[in-house]
């Protein structure tokens, strides 16, 4: 069968609602979107849990200690299942899982913009459970139906545990709302930081190419800007019951063309934050991902040598 | 409520005192060992590790909090209180858990010594007289069995592995060995909590016990073993600390301390 009959087939059985499975043919466009958007995903998890882990050792009860330990790991866990699955799409282009974590080290994949910005307080802890995950899962469910198998099927498993960081950060914000004059402030702050983030997190109203190209694969279904509203749908009624402002003059609820209107954040900027690492915490947590992988290559060298020692004890 | 001995324990004040300092030591020593174990999330060697060695730190944190929640029952302040708010001169934890982490061969020579004493202690413990810690116990060591299997193979395996890894426990090793010998203390009531059975083993036996069982796991990895246990200069279990525990506190309170009134 020529390439052209074989990507017909493919896209017959994409559009019939068959599931890709890592050992089928598929095309190199498809092969090369996937990876970038799962590599993306998983090494966005695994830099997603240094802003929380800075609140881990300053977590301010028992009860929240162990719960941010436990979000925190699973983060970690969801980095490690994504890398897996994109592990299998890298081998063809004779790529191992060393080269996927060592690329965010070098600057060759990006990491979502939320993860390059400031968490100065406890409340952004908070608010990193409570709207961070919350967007990620409008983005993750949206993604349940893509047309990879392996990837759907650990999209499962990460959907039902960000919906446990989600209720723990609501948590954490509903006690701020409730408590001191402080400590409202210091979660309208932490909200006031983070929004513009937040909206730039979907990515661009307009459809990009490859965008478009992923959309016509079924590897992702929705636009940036229908999550996006989602997103205010879900939120903005809920922000403003704990008496915290949205801060967006502009943004309301259009009824007639059934759409928020909302002030667009400084597109070049974040964009240069992701592209470039230039996020005021983009260094300071490349280096810390340095210092794990590169820093500790003794360590995995010495478990290799170890093993090699046991296996041939064994035989 | 649970017991005759329990009535007894605190109805008599200087049992009591002794009661809450041993509860004190373990709530201590767990919470500070799992502090700093969580500081490893997001760091370890690699991704598998840090999720294997973050439910180390959440049972240890677990632990802590049962310790806390019995020491609660004792006093008028809550468990989070205990744990954030008292000053270090109050702190029971032994010195080898407060230290800050070094490199991962640090960690787990550390974490295997803590460990070994641990079960050790808890082994003791189960046999407890004061019903409400044997049963706690119980569950505690169904867990701690686990942290064990995993510290040990880590010891055995880079202690075995040779070059670089070889240097770095042994180094760590030499770093960590005068902390030990304060471990196996049981603070200034040793004496009234033999005698009421709430402690069924000396410190004295507790530090054999443990010589005993360290000894060959050092033979496992090839590394020489070393005779003498010191005293140390500092006993963390009457509230003598290095300045790595007031960093360690300034750390874990930083945001309880913004209000400790207020509810977080």
């Amino acid at each position: 069968m020529s390439i052209a009959d074989k990507e017909i087939r493919f896209m017959e059985r994409i559009k019939a609602g068959y599931k890709i499975e890592a050992t089928d043919w598929m095309p190199d466009e498809y092969r090369k979107l996937l990876l970038k958007l799962i590599h993306m995903h998983g090494i966005s998890e695994i830099m997603g849990a240094l802003p929380e882990k800075e609140w881990v050792p300053k977590a301010p009860t028992l009860k929240r200690k162990l719960a941010i330990m436990a979000k925190v790991q699973d983060e970690m866990g969801h980095g490690q299942l994504l890398l897996r699955v994109a592990e299998d799409l890298a081998a063809p282009f004779g790529r191992t899982r060393e080269d996927l974590v060592t690329d965010v080290i070098h600057g060759r994949v990006k990491f979502h913009n939320v993860f390059h910005m400031e968490a100065p307080t406890w409340a952004d802890a908070g608010i990193i459970g409570w709207l961070v995950d919350g967007a990620a899962i409008i983005n993750q469910a949206a993604l349940l139906h893509t047309s990879y198998g392996p990837y759907a099927r650990v999209l499962k498993r990460i959907c039902a545990e960000e919906s446990f960081h989600m209720q723990h950060g609501e948590s954490i914000i509903l006690t701020l709302a409730g408590g001191t004059d402080d400590q409202r402030q210091m979660l309208q702050d932490a909200l006031n930081r983070w929004w513009e983030s937040l909206l730039f997190f979907f990515g661009p109203v307009e459809v990009t190419a490859s965008a478009q190209r992923m959309i016509d694969y079924g590897i992702r279904t929705k636009t940036n800007e229908e999550l996006r509203q989602q997103f205010f749908t879900k939120y903005v009624p809920r922000i403003r019951s704990l008496g915290l402002e949205v801060p967006d003059p502009k943004l309301s609820y259009d009824e007639e063309a059934k759409r928020w209107i909302w002030t667009e954040p400084d597109w070049e900027k974040f964009g240069r934050v992701v592209k470039e690492n230039q996020g005021p915490k983009s260094q300071q947590r490349v280096d810390l991902r340095r210092f794990a992988h590169e820093e500790q290559q003794w360590v995995r060298e010495a478990m290799l040598r170890s093993r090699k020692k046991t296996v041939s004890m064994i035989v | 409520m649970h017991g005759k001995l329990v009535d007894m324990v605190l109805t008599n004040s200087i049992d009591r005192r002794a009661l809450a300092d041993l509860l004190f030591q373990l709530a201590d020593d767990e919470l500070c060992i799992g502090h700093r174990d969580s500081e490893w999330l997001g760091l370890a060697p690699d991704i598998e590790e840090d999720v294997a060695f973050s439910s180390i730190a959440q049972d240890e944190v677990g632990h802590a909090t049962f310790y806390y929640e019995l020491l609660a029952e004792l006093s008028d302040c809550s468990a989070d209180a205990l744990a954030f708010a008292r000053p270090a001169n109050e702190r029971r934890n032994a010195l080898l858990t407060e230290r800050e982490n070094g490199d991962w061969a640090h960690t787990i020579v550390r974490h295997f010594f803590y460990d070994t004493f641990d079960a050790l202690r808890l082994e003791a413990l189960a046999d407890s007289e004061y019903r409400p810690l044997s049963e706690g116990v119980a569950k505690i060591r169904r867990e701690e069995r686990y942290h064990l299997l995993h510290l040990h193979l880590w010891f055995v395996r880079l202690g075995g592995a040779g070059g670089e890894a070889r240097k770095r426990m042994e180094f760590a090793i030499d770093q960590l060995w005068s902390d030990v010998g304060g471990l196996f203390s049981w603070g200034a009531w040793e004496e009234e909590l033999l005698t009421k059975k709430i402690i069924p083993v000396s410190s004295f036996e507790l530090q054999h016990r443990w010589q005993e069982r360290v000894r060959p796991v050092f033979a496992e990895a090839g590394i020489p073993w070393i005779e003498d246990l010191q005293q140390p200069e500092k006993d963390g279990r009457v509230g003598e600390h290095s300045p790595e525990m007031d960093r360690l506190l300034l750390d874990l309170s930083s945001v309880y301390n913004l209000d400790p009134a207020a509810q977080w």
